[in-house]
């Protein structure tokens, strides 16, 4: 089952996620300026880049959480339909699709007013219909899987922040999904409160799930990526295999982020 | 309350306020006039029955328009947020009385013009006071909690709702199972006071012969010349009323969801 991640590249592994000439203003700031990525199943692409790069919002117009300026993205080989004016033209269509990508956030986002487990079985009960039991066991495998079977029952206040992040990841596996989007998942934690969710992205990573990781942790990337993206000025500005961006890095502007975060 | 739960209260300056008040209270027993209350006890009993429901009914149908009205303003459109935004400017800026008044004499003298609602199966209905009067209590709820629900619905936070966006969560679910939940919540402290100032506006419908306990009070005066002693059980009323408020919400605030970390 967990492949090594060199191997994925060499295979001709079917596409999950691809962006093709993405464009994204904000007014008039220009923040992506037509990024292309393609990510196969199985591949774990790290993203980085300097703050005001874009990486971020080039994970957020993946699922449409902002409306791409321009461009194309493709899910497993479905285009999203985008109405001429921008956003998604097919409500339902955004919103199958949005169900197989596993979103999670810089902070957290669990729903404070339910606890632990009625946030990862909400989407499954309340929106796909799955039986509650089926959920709820699915959902407690998946808590003791990231170390927090005994949280089930705990509202969202009562967690560390990195016991947060760990439910959130839960609750974006609980839908099954065929990828996971990881928006700067440690950048809100506290220093000793890392680990612990790098480690359960670790996992899932050697387990062969397709992931794009927006990331500020540059050894982790090193680490568990299969693929690195540098943005820079809303452009992909160096992309490769890890060893070669962090071993090797070509462009003037690559060297330089790294020194920079050291 | 067990034994010693019973000491731990029972401090000198308990007992000596209690005291005061059995005095008073026996003191007003005694001393004041209270034979007209059996004469008019049963319309009294009449008279809070028809303030309570009025107050429930108001606060219900009133919330029922609230919800929108708030979300029109926090995340609707213009064609909608605009409308909603003046409904409750006008609501809030103009006195209650007046819009009972508008309302009773306004539409309720218009109505008898047109024959076909003369004849219509609801005129016996429309043609009394109280449908006037709930409506303009209904109204003015829906104006006050329309502006509490915007700021309820604005401060929910944006992640929460982005992570159900993400989740494939639809519109409908996302405003029923997430953003209501939390914003109601949010503002159940605030309701609570709202609604007593609600029930405490609810003597101004007597202006246009709806008969509730503040309308039996004047009557009494009215009939019998005594004043003090019908104003004191009204308050009474009030008070006895306003507590059950607060009990009842306390009660939804203690059963909910504990979204912050005590201390």
């Amino acid at each position: 089952m967990a492949a090594p991640a060199a191997q994925h590249r060499s295979d001709p592994a079917p596409e999950a996620i691809r962006v093709e000439g993405l464009h994204k203003s904000f007014g008039p700031h220009h923040v992506l300026k037509g990024v292309d990525l393609t990510a196969h199943e199985g591949d774990v692409i790290a993203v980085i880049g300097g703050s005001g790069s874009g990486k971020s919002t080039m994970l957020r117009c993946i699922n449409f959480l902002e409306t791409p300026s321009e461009g194309k993205i493709v899910i497993a080989g479905e285009e999203v339909r985008q109405r001429p004016e921008g956003g998604a033209a097919d409500r339902r269509q955004i919103e199958r699709i949005r169900r197989s990508l596993g979103m999670v956030f810089q902070s957290f986002n669990l729903w404070t007013h339910k606890t632990v487990l009625d946030n990862l079985i909400e989407v499954p009960v309340h929106v796909l219909g799955v039986p509650k039991a089926e959920a709820v066991d699915r959902a407690m495998a998946l808590l003791a899987r990231v170390g927090l079977a005994e949280k089930a029952g705990a509202y969202p206040a009562f967690l560390s922040g990195g016991q947060q992040q760990r439910a959130a990841i839960a609750r974006a596996l609980c839908m099954e999904p065929k990828a996971m989007l990881f928006d700067e998942p440690t950048s809100a934690l506290d220093p000793e409160l890392v680990g612990e969710v790098l480690a359960v992205i670790r996992a899932l990573a050697a387990e062969g799930r397709t992931m794009i990781l927006v990331t500020h942790e540059m050894k982790f990337a090193r680490e568990v990526a299969s693929h690195v993206v540098f943005l820079a000025n809303g452009l992909v500005e160096e992309q490769g295999p890890p060893e070669q961006l962090f071993g090797a890095p070509q462009s003037p502007r690559l060297q330089q982020f790294l020194r920079s975060v050291g | 309350m067990r034994g010693a739960e019973m000491r731990d209260w029972l401090q000198p300056h308990r007992i000596f306020l209690g005291l005061l008040g059995l005095v008073i209270v026996l003191w007003c027993a005694t001393q004041m006039r209270w034979d007209w209350l059996p004469k008019y006890a049963p319309l009294m009993a009449e008279g809070i029955w028809r303030t309570i429901w009025l107050l429930v009914l108001s606060v219900f149908f009133g919330m029922l328009l609230a919800i929108p009205l708030g979300l029109a303003q926090a995340a609707g459109p213009w064609y909608l947020a605009t409308p909603a935004r003046v409904f409750c400017t006008v609501i809030r800026g103009t006195p209650l009385l007046l819009q009972i008044w508008l309302l009773y004499y306004g539409l309720g003298s218009l109505f008898p013009q047109y024959p076909w609602i003369r004849e219509s199966d609801l005129w016996p209905i429309l043609r009394q006071a109280w449908p006037y009067a709930l409506l303009a209590l209904t109204l003015s709820y829906a104006g006050y909690e329309g502006e509490v629900m915007r700021g309820a619905f604005k401060s929910v936070p944006r992640g929460q709702l982005e992570a159900a966006r993400a989740m494939g969560m639809p519109r409908h679910k996302i405003l029923s199972r997430i953003w209501l939940p939390q914003a109601f919540r949010a503002v159940l402290p605030t309701l609570g006071g709202e609604t007593v100032l609600q029930m405490k506006a609810t003597p101004l419908v007597a202006t246009i012969t709806v008969v509730e306990i503040y309308a039996v009070a004047s009557r009494v005066r009215q009939d019998t010349f005594i004043i003090y002693e019908p104003l004191l059980l009204l308050a009474l009323v009030y008070l006895c009323l306003a507590g059950a408020i607060v009990f009842l919400f306390r009660q939804i605030e203690a059963r909910g969801p504990q979204v912050r970390r005590p201390g």
